[in-house]
């Protein structure tokens, strides 16, 4: 008896001395991860190009059927969602990374009063959700002559517009949304970028007779590369995988599609229409396009070249 | 000399109108929402998100409907805290476990490890919705909590985040403890758990605010009325008949106010918990 309790003891020591060695103990530190990726990102992505190959009805019913998701991604819904979210990604860069850079550089101004005030209000929208966020410009997008842009473009005598049913204005009213959400937190890492610029340069420039316009495109622009370029990458995961801005707007069905983004469609025929193999098909070239239109921003930027 | 210091001050008058008639631009949402939310949400439906305040009219009314009237939002606001809370102490525990795994040691795989981790980052969720999806039925973890949390608990973002914060403590400390005979994960919980304060401070923070906001994944995993969250019972309020619009507006400024609160409160952790991940590389 006694000789055995021993015997374990010593053994639970061996077993922990092992797990507790330099050599057992990272695995164990990152298994979480490891475990996560298996489960949750490589198994469905692996499931996802399957179903992508398959019809599925119900769970029960699944045939496998070739190429023909992909074939049957020829079609007037397809070809709107893509541009949809092709013209929202373009819109958002457009304004998202000049507008808070050059707000960015006029707060980097120590001589200006107030900038952190002024910094914290720019940030404070990106405090709320996207369906709080929505609901306060969808009644302000409001049909009625009484609702607040309609009110506004009033004040220049123009007539109400039925904002949220028009191609072009409810694509503004989905720009208006995510600008409002993000330039504060774009301003934030233009600000990190910018406090990282070796003051020298600017004075060396100042000794050149450089003006500050000079100073902003040849110093600064340059020099906030690696942020404009991570706050690119960013922008278009953000954009390309735009819906619940879409929904906030629409729910999940807009008139004329106008509303319809990519994963808008993967979640109409995956959860609405219960076609999973035809919106698997749908999210695999969308992971595609993410993956190809960063590598191909990434390579315009010079991001590869090693200097 | 005195002409240049001059010149920028006048500038800095400049943009400090600028940037004020911006402010108010961008803070104006949140008066017209705190307004709104005093009136009766049929004035909404029939009118939209109007300028007009008619101050007579206003009444606490919609307040006291979701606070004590219909239980439904309170309801989500506690559906909202558990799974903020349980997400956020989740990633918090294991990914900075993973990070502090992935900036110490040397082990074979790691720079595999790491790489996925990036590649993780580089994927929206969104692609996943339905495998996800049906993984979720099959584990039996629709319409539950631990649902909502489980698939993301592990954040690539926050294992970034905590691997480079801990590549920057000074590594004597752990050599030190090692010879002392102090065994790897005590290490880790008595000594660099504490000196990891700031960042648990500005992931707690970021990862607090995005589950709070979360609104696609939940929408797929939660189904019963009394499981759904904050944004998704909100969205839930606009139907056609409008029957329920005074919840509208008070729900939703109620549902930033503590966000606000604790932003006001912690402006450093957020932001810091915002650009260290994304920049300091």
């Amino acid at each position: 008896m006694g000789f055995n309790r021993v015997n374990t003891k010593v053994k639970i020591k061996e077993i922990y001395s092992v797990i507790n060695s330099v050599k057992v103990v990272p695995y164990i530190f990152v298994l979480p991860f490891v475990i996560t990726f298996l489960v949750f990102f490589l198994y469905p992505i692996i499931s996802s190009v399957i179903m992508s190959f398959q019809n599925i009805e119900g769970f029960r019913d699944v045939t496998f059927i070739g190429w023909k998701n992909y074939r049957n991604l020829l079609n007037p819904h397809y070809y709107n969602a893509l541009r949809v979210s092709f013209l929202y990604t373009f819109l958002t860069i457009a304004i998202l990374i000049p507008f808070p850079l050059v707000l960015a550089a006029l707060l980097n101004n120590k001589l200006l009063r107030g900038r952190n005030i002024f910094r914290s209000s720019l940030f404070m929208p990106a405090l709320t959700s996207v369906i709080v966020a929505g609901m306060f410009f969808r009644f302000a997008f409001g049909t009625q002559p009484t609702a607040l842009f309609n009110q506004m473009i009033g004040v220049f005598g123009l007539s109400p517009i039925t904002w949220l049913q028009g191609r072009g204005t409810g694509m503004l009213a989905l720009v208006v949304l995510c600008v409002w959400r993000w330039t504060g937190v774009n301003i934030v890492y233009f600000l990190a970028g910018l406090q990282g610029i070796p003051q020298e340069l600017y004075e060396s420039a100042d000794i050149d007779g450089a003006n500050s316009l000079q100073k902003f495109f040849n110093i600064t622009i340059p020099s906030l590369k690696p942020v404009i370029i991570f706050v690119i990458t960013i922008s278009v995961f953000g954009g390309f995988s735009m819906f619940a801005e879409s929904f906030a707007y629409w729910t999940s069905r807009s008139p004329g599609d106008i509303g319809l983004t990519l994963v808008a469609y993967i979640y109409q025929t995956g959860f609405n229409n219960n076609n999973f193999g035809f919106a698997s098909a749908i999210g695999i070239t969308l992971l595609i396009i993410i993956m190809m239109v960063n590598v191909l921003q990434l390579n315009l930027f010079g991001f590869f070249k090693k200097d | 000399m005195r002409t240049k210091t001059k010149h920028s001050k006048s500038g800095s008058y400049s943009s400090f109108i600028i940037f004020t008639f911006i402010c108010i631009i961008f803070l104006a949402p949140f008066f017209f929402m705190l307004v709104t939310s005093f009136k009766p949400g049929q004035e909404m439906l029939s009118k939209g998100l109007t300028l007009k305040m008619n101050f007579d009219a206003m009444t606490l009314n919609n307040y006291k409907i979701i606070f004590f009237e219909d239980n439904r939002y309170l309801t989500w606001y506690k559906n909202s805290l558990i799974i903020t809370a349980l997400y956020t102490v989740l990633s918090l525990f294991f990914s900075s476990l993973v990070g502090y795994g992935l900036a110490v040691y040397n082990f074979k795989g790691k720079n595999l490890i790491f790489f996925i981790v990036l590649l993780v980052m580089m994927v929206p969720l969104e692609i996943l919705l339905l495998p996800l999806y049906r993984l979720m039925i099959t584990l039996n973890l629709m319409d539950t909590y631990l649902g909502v949390v489980l698939p993301f608990a592990v954040s690539p973002f926050a294992i970034f985040f905590f691997r480079q914060y801990i590549i920057g403590l000074p590594k004597e400390l752990i050599e030190a403890a090692r010879v002392d005979g102090c065994g790897e994960f005590r290490i880790f919980f008595k000594i660099i758990v504490p000196l990891m304060k700031p960042a648990f401070g500005a992931m707690t923070i970021l990862q607090a605010l995005t589950s709070w906001n979360a609104f696609v994944w939940p929408l797929i995993v939660l189904r019963s009325a009394d499981k759904l969250t904050l944004p998704i019972g909100l969205m839930s309020l606009l139907t056609p008949y409008g029957n329920s619009y005074d919840m509208i507006m008070p729900g939703a400024v109620m549902s930033v106010i503590p966000i606000a609160i604790i932003f006001l409160l912690n402006q450093r952790a957020f932001i810091e918990g915002l650009t260290a991940g994304g920049i300091k590389q």
